[in-house]
């Protein structure tokens, strides 16, 4: 399809080569050509290529649906100058910029990523991005690991159900022991006065996943106290924006997702991690790491630098298998930083905090309802709903309304949970028609109590 | 140069986005609230003169010959981009109910199925959001696999010296000790090397083919019945599957597990270093291991789910289940080829790397005697020795003549090593230009090798002091813009 | 290259310097050229046993990484903490100030497997072919 070579140029290219044939040439060794008809579907000319997944798109009605759905995706407003500077050919057609004279342009804008990051966080050091927000606490918990020369630690249930499901996938394999936290009828974890200590890091999320902003003050100092590091985990990073920073509460390692800053739901994907401790630390920071210098002729430039610690170099010693970087993601939410600045960040946020205290009165005011925990939030809260939560998800989307995640699907005990979101793009009439929707919905049920 | 965005910009400038809702403290206690936030304000177009500028300092697969072996710079189409940004896949919530969802998963399970068929395998996880992130996954498998089957004492990996790096950092990572084992004159793993190395420890052997010389491992069925009979699995690194596309399959080789690299050989474009894809594929015998969950179809209602009842399955590797938008790219590059595409996308591939050699050969070491596959390595270590110029010296020499640098000093068995790989969508006068500004890089050097050794000169920037940058980083410092009262 | 007469060698790069029955131990000339520039030295803690032989230590230049191994077994007296500030120092005083490590000996009779200048610039002859 989009290879240039006429016959003429194969046959001439073979001469030089010395081959008798393209197939001579590039046939696998005997006996291991493929044998008999592929299950692969035939090609498609482009236009219909086009057209075939522009119908996948368009079959996915939930997507075009009145969402308060949030649990670690967060469908927030995307300038259009974001996606505009962020696919430029010489972004998004590059390589790990490795080559530092070819390169300057991407590795900028990862220094301006980390210095962002550190902005938000208060931490001293960024690494450039990892997967996203749940392959970023494996990699804190793997350092902090390292650190501590321990091999348990503790994690809080209000963390992101996903994120611990990953940790758990990871530390069977690599032979580290989790404990879990409970919490309170606030939704914030319950943070013990002492921990044992063979723990080596305490691990809390705020906002949490049931919306609390949580007791990481509390956290930091119980792991300090035990002589382990205390990890943050932030699954809606807008919230940074206004919540007192990590560092400022204490915290070792800071961990995260930065979807909201500009990319998309997606399906879930493919989403930046972000990484980021004290100068302490930096040696344990896994991944890719921009630095300044200067060439030759004492001018400003950028390049990744402790690759010392990196598997190319280190192989087998390296602490922690990562190669590549979420670069692109990264860049995204860089560009979306520069664009909103402080201010529209701020308004955001704040419009972020009006929306859902909106959305909470009006499921409040709903005959049946209530708010399940008395916490401070941020975008996100859990409704107690008279109806199993799943089955009135079900209900309401036959309305064309995604009315959030039923708890239970994570949480057994928790039925007639319901965890809602709004962002900025939540306007006062789907409020209205989401309030209406659960009250015609739970009539009867209500009637019945 | 453009300055840090940090450096530019004025309090209050910018715009709000959205109506004004009151100040943070109208929602919170001031106890939760930070005090400042000391992020830049700039206008739009601030931001548009950054950014371009920056983007004007890249080199990119749509702007530069990328001849960056191991890595597969092809050309990443643009239907690819424009299916990837519908909004019915760029606004679908991953917890989406699945009746919502189906042409998601439609396009999901046809693609988990075509991967399937593709390389031999049993079924795919499209999860792992990255090569190495596959590899985890993989390794991980195995070890499920193996403490299921009672066999906890196997915790040895076998790995070629000319595997990436991440071959053994991810088997280091569950905890199997490393064995490495050396290739031979001709470039391929030593088949009596592996087999001294089998015994009872044996879990997993990694293996990239061809190898990352360019090499088609020819002994590979005896490799992998040596280590099936040593009790052993055997891994497929996929790095370098733009060779084989349609031509042979791993499954058929005999390997149990493998990732492949969608943002090599599926044309994903790499972003600046990702977002990559990694999907992981497993044979029958491993498949009940892969990640949960799976894309799957009911065969009665025709309709796709996420099916997460799989009992053995060793958990997740990212919060959620795909990969999705680099997959849908993926997908728009297989649909529009169909197998004879791709497999004639693979001979391409191997035809332009033969035709690079070919003309290499002249004025360059190739050490192996063999046609390669989609890459071949050279060695600048006679040219070394004749003129002091270095194979760095001649990567950035091609920088300076618009040329990304080859994959350098690597694999480790070649000494000034070169890997080159060209693509099957590069013409042949791009690859006669190559060759020839290489041969005038090599002549240059026997004249004057010390304005070699000063390349390049045209580039935004040119050779840069790493060992500062290197020194400071360790204690934390020059990693991040900092206010000038941090400076002093 | 410059390769001190007086001086105990390892197979590995490293110097060793003795001085009764303690040692400083550095790496040569040619491993800090091979290294090229040198970011970062990880060193064992003061009282800390090394093994002859046996990894004690990490050094990292730009491109590379290279095991430090302990040429005699006994305990660490002292690190120089001036390496660890400024790395810089292994490349342009190898032998001088970018000494690594002393050791208080646990066995003297352990010398007897190392080398001699001599001996020592045939490793790096070989190594270099």
């Amino acid at each position: 399809m989009y290879t240039p070579h006429t016959p003429q140029d194969i046959r001439a290219m073979l001469e030089v080569i010395g081959a008798p044939s393209l197939e001579a040439l590039t046939d696998p060794p005997k006996g291991l050509a493929i044998k008999g008809e592929l299950d692969v579907a035939p090609a498609l000319p482009e236009a219909e290529a086009y057209a075939h997944i522009r119908a996948m798109a368009d079959e996915n009605a939930a997507a075009h649906m009145t969402s308060f759905l949030g649990a670690g995706a967060y469908r927030h407003y995307q300038p259009p100058a974001v996606p505009y500077f962020a696919f430029r050919s010489e972004f998004l057609t590059s390589y790990t910029p490795y080559q530092a004279e070819a390169s300057q342009g991407s590795l900028q804008a990862i220094f301006e990523w980390q210095t962002y990051i550190c902005l938000l966080t208060g931490m001293d050091v960024s690494n450039a991005s990892v997967y996203d927000g749940s392959t970023a606490l494996v990699e804190g918990v793997i350092m902090a690991a390292q650190a501590t020369g321990r091999k348990r630690v503790a994690v809080s249930r209000a963390v992101h159900p996903l994120y611990r499901r990953v940790l758990a996938t990871y530390a069977e394999g690599m032979g580290i022991g989790i404990e879990e936290l409970d919490c309170d009828a606030s939704g914030r974890t319950l943070v013990p006065r002492s921990i044992g200590d063979e723990i080596g890091a305490l691990v809390v999320q705020s906002p949490n996943f049931f919306g609390a902003i949580d007791a990481v003050g509390e956290a930091a100092a119980a792991a300090h106290r035990a002589g382990a590091l205390a990890i943050h985990v932030c699954a809606e990073a807008l919230s940074l924006a206004v919540l007192k920073t990590p560092r400022e509460l204490g915290v070792d390692i800071a961990v995260g997702d930065a979807q909201s800053f500009g990319l998309p739901v997606g399906y879930g994907g493919p989403y930046v991690g972000f990484v980021a401790t004290t100068k302490e630390y930096v040696r344990r920071l896994p991944g890719r790491l921009v630095g300044e210098t200067h060439d030759v002729d004492g001018r400003r430039a950028f390049v990744l630098t402790l690759q010392g610690r990196e598997q190319h170099i280190r192989r087998e010693l390296a602490s922690s298998n990562i190669c590549t970087n979420q670069a692109l993601c990264a860049l995204i939410a860089t560009i979306y930083l520069a664009t909103v600045g402080r201010k529209g960040l701020t308004s955001i946020a704040s419009a972020n905090m009006a929306n859902a205290r909106a959305l909470a009165r009006a499921i409040g005011a709903v005959p049946g309802f209530g708010i399940a925990f008395d916490g401070a939030y941020f975008n996100e809260f859990v409704a107690r709903t008279p109806l199993p939560a799943a089955e009135l998800c079900a209900r309401l989307e036959k309305r064309g309304i995604l009315a959030g995640l039923p708890l239970s699907r994570f949480y057994p005990e928790l039925v007639h949970e319901l965890l809602v979101c709004a962002t900025e793009l939540t306007t006062p009439a789907q409020i209205d028609d989401f309030a209406n929707a659960l009250a015609q919905e739970c009539k009867h049920a209500v009637a019945a109590v | 140069m453009p300055s840090l965005l940090f450096e530019q910009g004025a309090a209050g400038r910018g715009s709000d986005f959205v109506r004004p809702s009151g100040s943070p403290q109208t929602f919170l206690n001031a106890a939760d609230l930070r005090t400042d936030l000391p992020l830049p304000d700039l206008t739009e177009l601030d931001v548009a003169r950054h950014f371009t500028a920056l983007s004007q300092r890249n080199f990119s697969v749509d702007t530069n010959f990328y001849p960056l072996g191991s890595c597969t710079m092809k050309y990443n189409p643009k239907v690819n981009e424009a299916v990837s940004g519908f909004a019915g896949f760029a606004d679908l919530h991953p917890f989406a109910p699945d009746e919502g969802a189906q042409g998601a998963l439609r396009l999901l399970w046809h693609m988990e199925r075509t991967l399937s068929s593709l390389f031999g395998m049993d079924a795919f996880s499209l999860m792992p959001a990255a090569g190495a992130h596959g590899e985890i996954t993989a390794m991980l498998m195995a070890k499920r696999y193996f403490t299921e089957r009672g066999e906890r004492d196997r915790v040895t990996c076998i790995v070629p010296d000319t595997a990436h790096g991440t071959n053994p950092a991810s088997a280091a990572m569950v905890g199997y000790h490393v064995v490495s084992i050396p290739s031979t004159s001709r470039g391929r793993t030593d088949l009596s090397a592996l087999r001294a190395k089998l015994d009872g420890s044996i879990a997993v052997c990694m293996m990239t083919n061809p190898n990352t010389l360019g090499l088609f491992e020819d002994d590979i069925i005896e490799m992998t019945r040596a280590v099936h009979e040593a009790g052993g699995l055997m891994y497929y690194d996929g790095a370098n599957a733009n060779a084989i596309v349609g031509l042979t399959r791993p499954g058929d080789m005999g390997f149990d597990l493998m990732h492949l690299n969608l943002h090599k050989t599926f044309s994903v474009p790499h972003g600046g270093g990702g977002p990559g894809s990694g999907p992981v594929g497993a044979s029958a015998a491993l498949s009940p291991y892969l990640p949960s969950p799976l894309a799957a179809r009911d065969e009665t209602s025709g309709a796709y789910f996420w099916d997460e009842e799989r009992p053995k399955s060793i958990g997740a590797v990212r919060a959620f289940p795909a990969h999705f938008l680099a997959i849908v790219r993926a997908y728009a590059y297989i649909i529009v080829h169909g197998a004879a595409g791709l497999r004639e996308n693979s001979r391409l591939a191997v035809l332009n790397a033969n035709y690079v050699r070919a003309k290499v050969k002249d004025f360059l070491t190739v050490p192996y005697a063999d046609h390669c596959r989609h890459e071949f390595v050279c060695s600048a270590e006679d040219l070394k020795k004749q003129t002091g110029v270095r194979a760095l010296d001649l990567a950035k020499g091609l920088l300076d003549a618009g040329v990304h640098a080859p994959t350098m000093y690597w694999p480790h068995v070649v000494p000034e090593c070169l890997m080159i790989e060209p693509t099957e969508t590069e013409n042949r006068h791009t690859l006669d230009a190559f060759v020839e500004t290489l041969r005038a890089l090599v002549t240059r050097a026997h004249e004057d090798p010390e304005s070699v050794q000063q390349l390049p000169k045209h580039t935004p920037v040119r050779r840069v002091d790493e060992a500062h940058v290197g020194r400071q980083a360790n204690k934390g410092i020059g990693l991040r813009w900092a206010p000038p009262e941090e400076r002093a | 290259m410059d390769l001190p007469a007086g001086l105990l060698y390892t197979k590995e790069h490293e110097w060793v310097k003795l001085d009764g029955a303690n040692a400083t131990v550095g790496i040569t000339d040619y491993a800090q050229s091979s290294l090229g520039d040198i970011v970062y030295v990880e060193m064992p803690k003061a009282g800390s046993a090394v093994e002859q032989f046996k990894q004690m230590g990490v050094i990292e230049s730009v491109k590379a990484v290279s095991d430090i191994f302990a040429p005699l077994s006994g305990s660490i007296l002292e690190v120089n903490a001036d390496v660890e500030n400024d790395p810089a120092k292994v490349n342009s005083d190898p032998y001088g100030a970018g000494w690594l490590v002393k050791i208080a000996l646990a066995d003297a009779a352990q010398t007897k497997a190392l080398l001699d200048a001599a001996g020592y610039q045939k490793v790096v002859d070989a190594a270099d072919h």
